[in-house]
């Protein structure tokens, strides 16, 4: 049996180290395959849940329930209830669908980028990234659906053959994003279920009740493990993952196009798209990050998503977090150097007009925020990261209302000007959707493999046996062989 | 693990048959409820109420000659044809037919002051704005919408009156529209080729300016 390298401190939960003589691990304490299923699936397959989970599920789904009402009483009363009027039309359903789309991001930026430039690092976070996408999409969508108004035409937004003749806009990015974010879900849902089937035959063969042998069953698609399965599998994994990577750029480039292709001050810049695709992995990261820092905490993954996950993580934040800083300040950059005087102004306005309370915590949250994970102390400390990325979201999330409401309050002409003030409808329908978010997600680390059990074992040392001297075996003083023992044991 | 394994039963292999029948009947689903909804059924083309008078257009419009306009007499000026008062159709049978069974209601409506409940057969959507005058005094027949009202015993719904169906003469007039003074003949340039016609259609539109708009607030105020 061989041992995980002792690093200098004899810490053998660290590896956040950088030592050049070898690759840190990114699997602690495990020495074979069986134990990383039984570890993986632990809280899975005990009978009860944490009480933790059970309270976190039951105060989502209160919040989720709100979010039903809410909705409900906006259909039964119309979008008079929310503060959306001229001249601010884009209140805060279009705040929050950009914000759930934003952090949306992560999930296939993880699985399908970071995969093809064989980072092994995002093997531990993939799948709830991709889960986390999959269900900020959701609430992302929920928010443009209720938006028109009248819900039950909410199919005007596909182009669908009719009786009146009638099309969607096609030159108005609005129909784009249908299509954009309409295939970002459906890659993505397709790109989490396929990872998924591998995991999921590995919980039908180890269920014990037969109702969710059954139900793995059915979802495990007849997966048996042969090198055939193996191959077809690994084939589409990574077409999906040529697929999907174009997506990342594109979605949030036309959710972008939503206010480029306006002539608003403000909206109308030709940095928006890759400004809100930086933006978007950045939210999206940081909410990655809210979410693995408890759940790891909570299902015991400590071992597969280590510190040095969480260190790599910290710098994409602090990566893209710059990345936004730079567009802010050329954003006003360019609004002096244009010398367009409705440009100019609404900079100004927006950091010094009615709304600079908004703009500075963006600035603050965003630009600020990040620049802490310059020191690897920051880096390392738990409290540190979940905080920078709990202020993260909220940067972003005000972000987006200052794009949308500080632009449209103060347009061109003063005689149209208005200020926005959401209802308690607006604050209470937002509120409820990270609800529906949470449900979701707490739903799926409970039933669900959180992590790519298989993918996993396939960046473990054991993994990758040398016969010729420089294997990490070797090093322990044991010969490949008896790693290959080990692996047919498995 | 040593627990017992469940196997899945021999039928769940009709999964797969299940799954490509169905995979191949959605189309077929889809391709019949379209067909539903272009149907006569769905878009109440033929609507043919029972009117109070047997009142025929066909001998009134057609056989006698009346003008449209001689009983519907606000549609050049409004948006709104006139279904005629009783008192217009009194005008001549006050002297014509006076014992006839069928006019009894006619009759009745006269003395009482009640109007004749004639039941409407286009009945456009209230959300649509239309306006007859509109129309007519730029050429575009009655016939084009009502169909050949002069040769029906009894009126019905000839088109759609579909949205789909008002925009495609908005998006391509021709050959819809003709001589401002012809509107009412219903029968007129059945003889003429569809070339003549659009030609004929096209130096009308040209000559009054007329172009159609499709805005949506053209319809919907």
């Amino acid at each position: 049996m061989t041992t995980v390298p002792v690093n200098e401190l004899g810490d053998t939960n660290v590896n956040t180290d950088e030592d050049p003589r070898q690759r840190a691990q990114l699997v602690l304490n495990h020495e074979d395959f069986g134990s990383v299923t039984d570890d993986i699936l632990k809280a899975n397959e005990s009978s009860r849940a944490p009480k933790s989970w059970y309270f976190a599920l039951a105060v989502s789904f209160c919040m989720m329930s709100l979010l039903g009402v809410m909705i409900g009483y906006l259909i039964f009363t119309g979008v008079g209830v929310w503060g959306n009027n001229n001249p601010v039309a884009w209140g805060y359903p279009i705040v929050n669908f950009v914000f759930w789309v934003g952090i949306g991001h992560a999930g296939t930026l993880i699985s399908a980028i970071l995969f093809l430039f064989r980072q092994k690092w995002r093997t531990a976070i993939n799948r709830f990234a991709e889960a986390m996408t999959i269900f900020a999409v959701i609430c992302a969508g929920t928010f443009p659906g209720i938006h028109i108004g009248r819900i039950w035409l909410a199919y005007w937004l596909f182009p669908i053959p009719n009786q009146m003749d009638m099309w969607p806009q096609f030159r108005s990015p609005l129909l784009w994003d249908v299509f954009a974010v309409g295939t970002y879900f459906t890659v993505s849902l397709l790109f989490w279920y396929l990872g998924m089937i591998p995991d999921l035959a590995t919980m039908r063969d180890r269920a014990t009740s037969k109702a969710k042998q059954i139900a793995y069953g059915i979802f495990s698609l007849g997966w048996r493990g042969s090198m055939r399965h193996w191959h077809r599998y690994e084939r589409a994994y990574l077409l999906l993952a040529a697929l999907a990577t174009p997506l990342v750029l594109s979605v949030h480039s036309v959710v972008s196009f939503d206010f480029a292709v306006a002539q608003l001050p403000g909206w109308h810049t030709t940095i928006f798209p890759p400004y809100f695709v930086a933006g978007a992995i950045f939210s999206g990261f940081a909410m990655v990050m809210t979410l693995a820092i408890p759940a790891r905490q909570l299902w015991g993954l400590k071992n597969f998503i280590t510190k040095r996950h969480l260190e790599n993580m910290c710098k994409i934040i602090l990566l893209t977090g710059s990345m936004v800083g730079y567009a802010y300040s050329m954003e006003f950059f360019i609004a002096w150097y244009s010398g367009e005087i409705y440009e100019s102004f609404t900079f100004i306005n927006r950091a010094f007009g009615p709304y600079s309370w908004a703009y500075w915590i963006m600035v603050s949250c965003n630009v600020i925020t990040p620049q802490i994970f310059w020191f690897k102390k920051a880096r390392n400390s738990i409290a540190i990261m979940f905080t920078a990325s709990l202020l993260v979201n909220v940067g972003m999330w005000f972000e987006r209302f200052v794009i949308v409401v500080t632009s449209l309050a103060n347009d061109f002409l003063p005689s149209s000007w208005g200020i926005y003030e959401p209802t308690w409808v607006d604050v209470l329908t937002f509120f409820g959707s990270f609800g529906l978010f949470m449900t979701f997600f707490l739903l799926f680390i409970r039933y669900l493999p959180i992590l790519a059990i298989a993918e996993v074992k396939a960046v473990m040392p054991l993994a990758d046996p040398h016969g010729h001297g420089h294997s990490y075996y070797e090093m322990e003083g044991e010969t490949a062989e008896s790693a290959k023992a080990l692996e047919e044991d498995e | 693990m040593t627990q017992q394994r469940f196997t899945f039963p021999r039928w769940t292999n009709l999964a797969l048959p299940a799954i490509i029948i169905v995979g191949v009947t959605t189309p077929l689903y889809i391709a019949v409820v379209v067909a539903y909804g272009f149907s006569p059924q769905a878009t109440d083309v033929g609507y043919m109420p029972e009117q109070p008078i047997p009142f025929s257009h066909q001998l009134h419009a057609g056989e006698l000659g009346l003008d449209c306009r001689y009983c519907h007499n606000t549609v050049e000026e409004t948006a709104h044809a006139a279904i005629p008062p009783t008192e217009t159709c009194m005008n001549c049978h006050a002297q014509i037919h006076p014992q006839s069974e069928n006019l009894q209601p006619l009759y009745e409506s006269y003395t009482t002051g009640n109007p004749i409940e004639w039941v409407r057969v286009h009945d456009l959507a209230q959300y649509s704005y239309f306006d007859h005058s509109a129309h007519v005094t730029r050429g575009v027949s009655c016939v084009e919408c009502h169909g050949r009202v002069d040769t029906m015993e009894v009126v019905y719904q000839k088109e759609t009156l579909s949205m789909g169906w008002c925009l495609q003469c908005h998006r391509n007039p021709d050959p819809h529209v003709r001589n401002p003074n012809l509107v009412t003949q219903l029968d007129w340039g059945l003889d003429m080729s569809a070339a003549e016609r659009i030609a004929d259609s096209a130096s009308w539109r040209k000559l009054n300016n007329l172009n159609p708009s499709q805005d949506c607030s053209t319809c919907h105020r």
